[in-house]
């Protein structure tokens, strides 16, 4: 049913439409919403039966998902940023597990400085956390993404995070079908564990293993990533007989077919960027876009296919890999080693700064021209770079940056510099 | 021989100790490790180093959680020396359903089984299965430096939720899994490998110390205990009385480590009880944060016996014998009598 609603409640009345038997929540903007809307609808009656535990911690969060997922229940949870990073060591170990949670990432930035604002930088952190990671571009495929995940997760045995842009997502009410309960129904079975903590068959889960096994633990690992390769696409096939709409897969192409430009992105910053092509396409550029839907299994193959094409494509991020570039970008080469094709890094919308039409006019712009830099920091601010440059050679004692910077540009109240 | 009015009269003075397993009394009086249908829960052929108070404790604590609920348990465990000395294939140990995470998040993990058991039991209320009260119950379990220092949050959080799990905490007083280092159960003076038997103050400062127990009483969960290994009668019949509550439920277990501690494999039971009997280890229970029951001092030993039975306080012996360390100690001791009456006369909150 349609209706105009926050991307978040969207999300939530989806999860509890997969009917988790667990839910643990702990508060941390942009997620908040989210486990809000879902603890309404457990203390109402909406969604029963199911156990809504407020925990202490991320960490324990992550913690009795765990624990309740390896007891034989459909178990979610969602955060963001600094809980992301809190709760990493039973990240891994979910995925190490073979624990098949879903969680919500409401993507934001990871500080200091301290920044609430959208970016990728905490799911990105995760990419080699063993999770299966899937991408929003809009409300409607967040809430579509969840089902979905539910279906992979547990046919795999492997944890799926489901990442949406916080504030851009999770914050916006615009117009999304949530799944119909009967639909749900029909496309996502009853939990039938792999594994699981049962009295009658007693198994010992989470045991010591050495260097004789390890390895092979390891690579199943990654046989169930290659694996999930194979499901995304047939999940999202069998969505839509189901629902009727596209949503998901490992990657979606936007006016690519004769296009010498590609640029590729991950997430809501999509919709800007297709404005951005029809604009030039009306300009006769030859350009186009490919989303990646899936980072994780990264779909090397899907995406060499969608632009081996193109004389050049431009990796827009919204996270940085400090020292080196872009996370996507790393991959992106691999996928496309070997082809003549150049590869731009441009880092854009980090603590969510705006990634407006007129900036990525000016980035195509150089593209086209192959005047780009290798890697480009979007609407960066040089002079306020260059005079913190200045002052750390100026004195020893230079200050906190960050501090400096914010009374520099006179955002927080300054006195003489 | 008479019936037995409380579990402190079965003595068994034929052999000189309180020895567990006695089929001579009275079958209600018997110990869960006297009857031929216990579990084994903690089977022969782990790799626990001979005299671990810890393998001890484990196998009596969780047959008698076994016993208590029929078999229907789930089994969580933190990371540490019963961890890893119990699960390497095909040598594990466990005839109960167990799961292990990670060293600090054993009561979140024990939490998560909780909740999926009582959701499932809701859902089988629904379809006229039972009544909505989980048949199978959980119990986690973890070192000390697994519960009173890196999973503390968790705990404090399981206690404050008063989750439906039983944690039991099996305390021998430093990291002995990663080679005997400093834990917040560590005492003062005692020696560790990152509080070494050097310099003016040898061994572990006196610092103001981490009572988990009390710190659970504080929570005011159903039920706190403590026991020791020297005490198995006692500490099977607090964990068969955990298991017949419901809620959070904590009990701490002292169990001598002869590798971390440097004292005689053979002698962990009389380590333990040394503990006890100098007033420095009080064993008592309480519910809803009020001490119900306390294990009264039977031969009142000074604390410098315990101490001289174990290595890690030698350097409080030789070459000079350091009195003022051995009188803070003792003082410890005296203000931990005093506090519990551990030597009082009168029954009336004898256990």
């Amino acid at each position: 049913m349609f209706r105009q609603v926050e991307g978040s409640r969207a999300v939530a009345e989806t999860v509890a439409a997969c009917r988790p038997d667990v839910i643990c929540a702990y508060p941390i903007s942009p997620q908040t919403h989210i486990v809000e809307a879902l603890s309404q609808l457990v203390k109402a009656g909406r969604l029963s039966p199911c156990e809504y535990v407020n925990v202490e911690s991320e960490f324990a969060a992550m913690s009795v998902a765990i624990g309740a997922s390896a007891a034989g229940a459909r178990t979610y949870t969602a955060t963001a940023s600094q809980g992301l990073l809190f709760m990493v060591e039973a990240v891994y170990n979910a995925s190490g597990l073979g624990l098949p949670i879903v969680m919500t990432v409401a993507n934001r930035a990871i500080g200091a400085p301290i920044n609430i604002w959208n970016d990728h930088s905490d799911s990105m952190s995760q990419r080699d956390s063993g999770w299966i990671q899937l991408y929003a571009r809009t409300n409607q495929e967040a809430a579509d993404l969840h089902v979905q995940a539910f279906r992979l997760a547990e046919e795999l045995s492997l944890p799926v995070m489901v990442c949406m842009d916080g504030f851009i997502l999770t914050h916006a009410v615009e117009r999304v079908d949530i799944p119909e309960q009967a639909d749900v129904d029909a496309f996502l079975p009853p939990f039938e564990p792999r594994q699981v903590l049962d009295p009658a068959e007693p198994v010992s889960i989470g045991a010591m293993v050495g260097p004789e096994a390890f390895t092979e633990v390891r690579y199943l690992a990654h046989a169930k990533q290659m694996q999930a390769l194979e499901l995304i696409p047939q999940i999202a096939d069998e969505f839509r007989d189901q629902f009727g709409r596209d949503s998901g897969g490992l990657v979606s192409s936007y006016r690519t077919e004769d296009a010498r430009t590609i640029i590729i992105a991950l997430g809501s910053v999509l919709g800007t960027i297709q404005d951005v092509i029809d604009a030039r396409r009306d300009m006769r550029r030859k350009i186009g876009a490919v989303g990646i839907g899936s980072f994780r299994p990264f779909p090397l193959e899907a995406l060499r296919e969608a632009v081996g094409h193109a004389k050049r494509v431009v990796v827009l991020e919204k996270s940085l890999s400090v020292g080196i570039g872009g996370p996507v970008s790393a991959n992106v080469r691999t996928a496309l080693a070997g082809l003549d094709i150049t590869t731009y890094t441009v880092i854009a919308g980090l603590g969510g700064r705006p990634i407006t039409q007129a900036s990525l006019h000016e980035v195509c712009e150089l593209a086209r021209d192959d005047e780009l830099e290798p890697l480009t920091f979007l609407d960066i601010n040089w002079d306020v770079v260059n005079r913190e440059l200045g002052r750390r050679q100026a004195r020893r004692r230079s200050g906190p940056e960050a501090e400096n910077i914010l009374r520099d540009i006179g955002t927080v109240a300054s006195g003489p510099v | 021989m008479t019936v037995p009015q409380t579990r402190h009269q079965v003595k068994f003075y034929q052999v000189g100790s309180f020895a567990v397993g006695n089929r001579l009394v009275e079958a209600e009086h018997r110990s869960v490790q006297s009857t031929t249908d216990r579990a084994n829960a903690l089977t022969s052929g782990h790799r626990a180093c001979q005299g671990c108070g810890e393998a001890l404790g484990a196998r009596y604590a969780m047959d008698a959680a076994m016993h208590a609920t029929q078999g229907q348990m789930v089994a969580v465990n933190a990371t540490g020396c019963l961890e890893v000395f119990s699960t390497p294939y095909p040598e594990t140990s466990w005839q109960v359903p167990w799961l292990h995470s990670l060293f600090g998040n054993a009561p979140a993990v024990a939490t998560g089984v909780a909740a999926a058991l009582a959701a499932r039991a809701a859902k089988d209320q629904a379809r006229g299965i039972g009544d909505g009260t989980p048949s199978v119950r959980v119990v986690a379990q973890g070192g000390d430096g697994g519960t009173v220092d890196i999973g503390f949050g968790c705990l404090s959080g399981m206690f404050e939720r008063n989750d439906d799990v039983l944690y039991i905490c099996y305390d021998n007083e430093a990291y002995m899994n990663t080679g005997v280092q400093r834990s917040g159960a560590t005492p003062p003076a005692a020696r560790t490998m990152t509080t070494q038997a050097v310099g003016s103050e040898p061994g572990a400062p006196f610092g103001q110390g981490k009572n988990v127990p009390r710190i659970a009483m504080a929570h005011e969960i159903p039920y706190v205990a403590t026991a020791t290994v020297s005490d198995l009668r006692d500490l099977e019949y607090k964990v068969t009385k955990a298991m017949g509550m419901h809620g959070a439920r904590y009990i701490h277990v002292l169990v001598p480590c002869p590798l971390g501690w440097g004292s005689p494999a053979g002698l962990t039971v009389q380590v333990a009880r040394a503990a006890t009997q100098s007033g420095l280890f009080p064993v008592f229970e309480a519910e809803r944060g009020e001490v119900t029951g306390v294990t009264r001092i039977r031969r009142l030993t000074p604390v410098e016996d315990y101490l001289r039975m174990q290595k890690r306080y030698a350097h409080l012996f030789s070459p000079t014998v350091r009195e003022d360390v051995i009188e803070r100690i003792q003082a410890q001791a005296d203000r931990t009598i005093a506090r519990y009456g551990l030597l009082d006369t009168d029954d009336s909150t004898e256990a």
